[in-house]
């Protein structure tokens, strides 16, 4: 068969170290196809396309290009094929135009025609159906907004073959629907368009086939509609998965953690919560949803006394004793005070661990203080690591191999289960699951679920709707630093949230 | 076919102990061979000129002595410098903390050397080395845990200032003869004794350099150092008084290099002069660096430099090669052991022969 593909791996391979990322893969795309790169984390999935788009090169195999073998050693030389990536991470100059953007690094002759280049920014805009002012500086623009931009920066680059990692990731609801019309405008042109993902049902949604990758091997490709959301899972991983998240009806709950009117400013001083006011129950999981940057972080940060508090009440009400407002305390005061407060931040490596530390110096995060004197104790730490090690099933050397140098999934093992450790009374989150495997993400689900059964106050900040919707008992919807509403998790849909999160007239429910 | 790229580089994942320490004796053999070449653009026989220079730092008893003399101050601020770079606090004051220690030593040398016996003054000399060497290093710490400021240009701009007090101390209030500007010489009672043929400091840093190892391995204060060194937030996220673990990592290294500062003018020079830190504090950046902030490293490297330093003069007076290669030699080493850090965390990949598909 010698059909002509608009891409092609044949034999890839690619080796960090000892690690294989990608192994002998084999796989093709064709123009007007929507092609979902499916694969749990460190499958492989990043790693081949950023060979494709320029920024790794294979150690064994050739990679065809309208069955041409190509040699791409930098991403220039993959906008000359035609292929364009748009990052995760974008990667865009905050204080210049969209326009500027989009132009920045092209080598053209002479002066920069803001109109013409303007003209065919808004070309590109109207043919496939973007949304975009070409003079909007990149800082005032949303999450979404700034995706449009790298789109349109590969589109007027002249690229036809379109890799987008997690484009969904940090979209709301109504905003990945606009992408996907966009996507498939694209298709319609007859570009041949990957989608890196996580989201079986987005792959379902937009895509024509699903390749599937694990532990650096192509495992099938196959038509989307003739696979089910359990096979793909089942490839995925490699064995069966239960997909269920356990949510128990919470029994005997009580206020934990009341917060009121709480307003506080990032270091710019910019205010990044205004009037924040919830209740918090031991024994249910508190969701918190939003678009990034709505407040979460700062929410958590000032109730875990990193971060100063403008004004605003956070009182504490622990079982059998007084109550207690933990504003203006530092985490060692909070500690000090009996306050079992757990926090698994957002930043991992940067605020939850030390990355160049073994388990057991990162568990002495916690405790390198609890005993008087100079010299530091480990024993305890060094039993809490072991115990971590087994009781999670860390994949990692020894206990004492440097946390960075984990995956991402055991990483969140570590801080997580360090945190449980402390049989906490309140358990907070950020983005717990990010950027984890399934199967990590269902441990660290039902890790929460069984503090909620030990009568914990959870807070959970999420950004994949349809696990806040299984997981928590209520959902709290962040908004530019104010809540827009709580709701109940059971009753609620995913276009409800998604509208309160973008909405910014205040709405009552509950 | 097109044409492959001709060289890649790969991370190496797990180097092993003893590859590692290979790739380093390799970069010191280079650097043997491009400071060979070096010699031998000066006009001498390279095999020759490092004989002079292994023979004239340790041939002879009395040469030892004078090589270990110039160990003990670049041991001394290594250590110094040590909790400070772990913290990734970028202290390059050393130079005007060793000025200033030697400052308030001598101080008391000056106006009590005459008056104090020796089991008097020598402590409360170093005692002053140390709370002068303490507070020099305290000022650009105050000014970075409370409004962040810059601590690299900060300290480095402290040492011009330390040296010129002492510059004006020589021609003023401390000047010997009027017109000399020279600070007269130490009474016998303001002098360290000696041990085993040279002033006790070495005893000192060597004590310092056990110290430093516990200290940012098993205690508390190293702990903190470390997880700050790493990242603020996590810091303050543990719990860590942020500022004050600044503040006092600062102090305790403008201490040890305000000591340092007393052994040299006690013990070494008997005397207080501009240049009385002589670029030691420079230099101990240098051997923080190569050592990697191990202190018994440091001891290795202090040494190796000293030799470096002392085998130079001798190379001067005896093949008239200009004592200044003795910096190009030093220079070589860093760069050869600095740049060989590259060689055991990542690998390069040839591609010779034509892949076939």
């Amino acid at each position: 068969m010698e059909t002509v593909h608009a891409v092609e791996f044949r034999g890839i391979t690619k080796r960090f170290g000892d690690v294989i990322a990608n192994n002998n893969v084999n796989l093709y795309l064709d123009r007007g196809v929507v092609m979902s790169l499916l694969g749990e984390n460190g499958s492989g999935k990043t790693t081949l396309m950023n060979m494709l788009s320029g920024i790794y090169y294979p150690d064994e195999g050739q990679i065809l290009i309208d069955g041409k073998p190509v040699t791409i050693r930098s991403p220039k030389d993959a906008y000359s094929y035609g292929i364009g990536m748009i990052h995760q991470h974008f990667k865009l100059v905050e204080v210049f135009t969209a326009a500027e953007n989009i132009v920045l690094g092209l080598e053209t002759e002479g002066r920069l025609d803001r109109k013409q280049i303007n003209r065919k920014v808004s070309e590109i805009a109207s043919k496939y159906g973007f949304d975009i002012d070409p003079a909007k500086k990149i800082h005032d623009m949303s999450v979404s907004e700034k995706q449009t931009v790298e789109i349109i920066k590969v589109l007027y680059r002249g690229a036809d073959i379109l890799i987008l990692d997690e484009p969904t990731a940090v979209l709301t609801p109504q905003e990945t629907a606009k992408l996907f019309d966009v996507i498939r405008a694209m298709k319609a042109d007859g570009k041949a368009i990957i989608i890196i993902t996580h989201k079986l049902n987005e792959v379902k949604e937009i895509s024509d086939v699903v390749a599937i990758m694990r532990k650096g091997e192509h495992i099938a490709t196959a038509h989307t509609n003739s696979v089910s959301e359990t096979d793909m899972t089942e490839m995925m991983v490699g064995r069966k998965v239960e997909l269920s998240i356990r949510r128990e009806e919470p029994v005997n709950i009580k206020p934990r953690l009341t917060v009121a009117n709480l307003t506080c400013r990032n270091s710019e001083g910019i205010k990044k919560l205004s009037n924040v006011g919830f209740v918090a129950y031991g024994g249910e999981i508190l969701g918190v949803a939003g678009i990034a940057g709505s407040g979460q972080k700062e929410l958590l940060e000032a109730i875990a006394g990193l971060r100063r508090i403008e004004s605003g009440s956070i009182i504490y009400s622990p079982e059998g004793r007084t109550t207690m407002d933990l504003v203006g305390m530092s985490p060692t005061d909070i500690k000090d005070a009996g306050v079992a407060l757990a926090f698994v931040p957002e930043d991992r490596l940067g605020m939850g661990l030390v990355g160049s530390m073994g388990m057991t110096d990162n568990m002495l995060l916690r405790n390198w203080n609890a005993k008087k004197g100079l010299v530091i104790d480990k024993s305890e730490s060094k039993k809490m690591a072991e115990s971590i090690f087994t009781e999670l099933e860390v994949v990692a050397p020894s206990i004492d191999y440097p946390v960075r140098k984990l995956s991402g999934g055991n990483v969140q093992k570590v801080l997580v289960g360090r945190e449980i450790a402390s049989s906490p009374s309140v358990f907070m989150s950020a983005y717990a699951v990010r950027g984890l495997d399934i199967n990590t993400s269902y441990i660290i689900y039902e890790l929460m679920a069984k503090q909620k059964d030990r009568g914990c106050a959870v807070i959970y900040v999420g950004e994949d709707l349809d696990v806040l919707l299984s997981l928590c008992d209520r959902i709290m919807v962040l908004c530019d630093g104010k809540v827009n509403a709580i709701v109940d998790a059971r009753v609620t849909t995913k276009e409800e949230i998604g509208l309160l999160m973008t909405s910014h007239d205040k709405k009552e429910s509950q | 076919m097109e044409k492959k790229p001709f060289v890649r580089i790969a991370k190496r994942e797990n180097a092993s102990y003893l590859s590692a320490w290979l790739i380093r004796l390799l970069a010191f053999v280079l650097a043997l061979i491009l400071g060979g070449i070096v010699f031998m653009c000066a006009g001498a026989n390279p095999i020759s000129a490092y004989k002079t220079i292994i023979e004239g730092s340790l041939g002879k008893a009395h040469r030892i002595r004078q090589t270990v003399k110039v160990a003990i101050p670049l041991l001394g601020t290594a250590v110094a410098l040590a909790p400070c770079f772990r913290m990734k606090y970028w202290n390059c004051g050393a130079e005007g903390q060793i000025t200033m220690g030697a400052v308030g030593a001598s101080f008391f040398a000056i106006y009590f050397g005459a008056k104090w016996p020796s089991v008097l003054l020598l402590p409360i000399m170093g005692l002053a080395g140390i709370v002068f060497g303490a507070l020099w290093s305290l000022l650009p710490a105050i000014f970075k845990a409370r409004w962040g400021t810059n601590e690299t240009l900060f300290t480095l701009m402290l040492n011009y200032i330390a040296i010129g007090i002492v510059a004006w101390l020589q021609g003023g209030p401390w000047e010997g003869m009027p017109g000399s500007q020279i600070i007269p010489t130490f009474k016998e009672s303001a002098v360290l004794p000696s041990v085993l043929g040279v002033h006790c400091g070495w005893i000192m840093v060597l004590i310092l350099m056990f110290f430093m190892y516990f200290y940012l391995n098993f205690t508390k204060h190293g702990y903190e150092v470390a997880v700050l060194g790493e990242s603020e937030n996590t810091a303050r996220y543990a719990g860590m008084k942020v500022r004050t673990i600044i503040l006092r990592t600062a102090l305790l290294s403008g201490a040890i290099s305000g000591l340092v500062g007393f052994m040299v003018c006690s013990g070494t020079d008997q005397t207080l002069f501009a240049n009385v830190a002589n670029g030691v504090g420079f230099t101990a950046i240098t051997i923080a660096w190569l050592s990697q902030l191990n202190p018994f490293a440091m001891l290795i490297i202090s040494m190796m430099l000293a030799i470096l330093s002392k085998g130079s003069s001798a190379l001067q007076s005896s093949l008239s090669v200009p004592a200044s290669v003795s910096g190009i030699m030093t220079g070589i080493l860093l760069m050869t052991l600095l740049g060989c850090e590259f060689f055991i965390n990542y690998r390069l990949i040839f591609n010779f022969k034509k892949e076939v598909l």
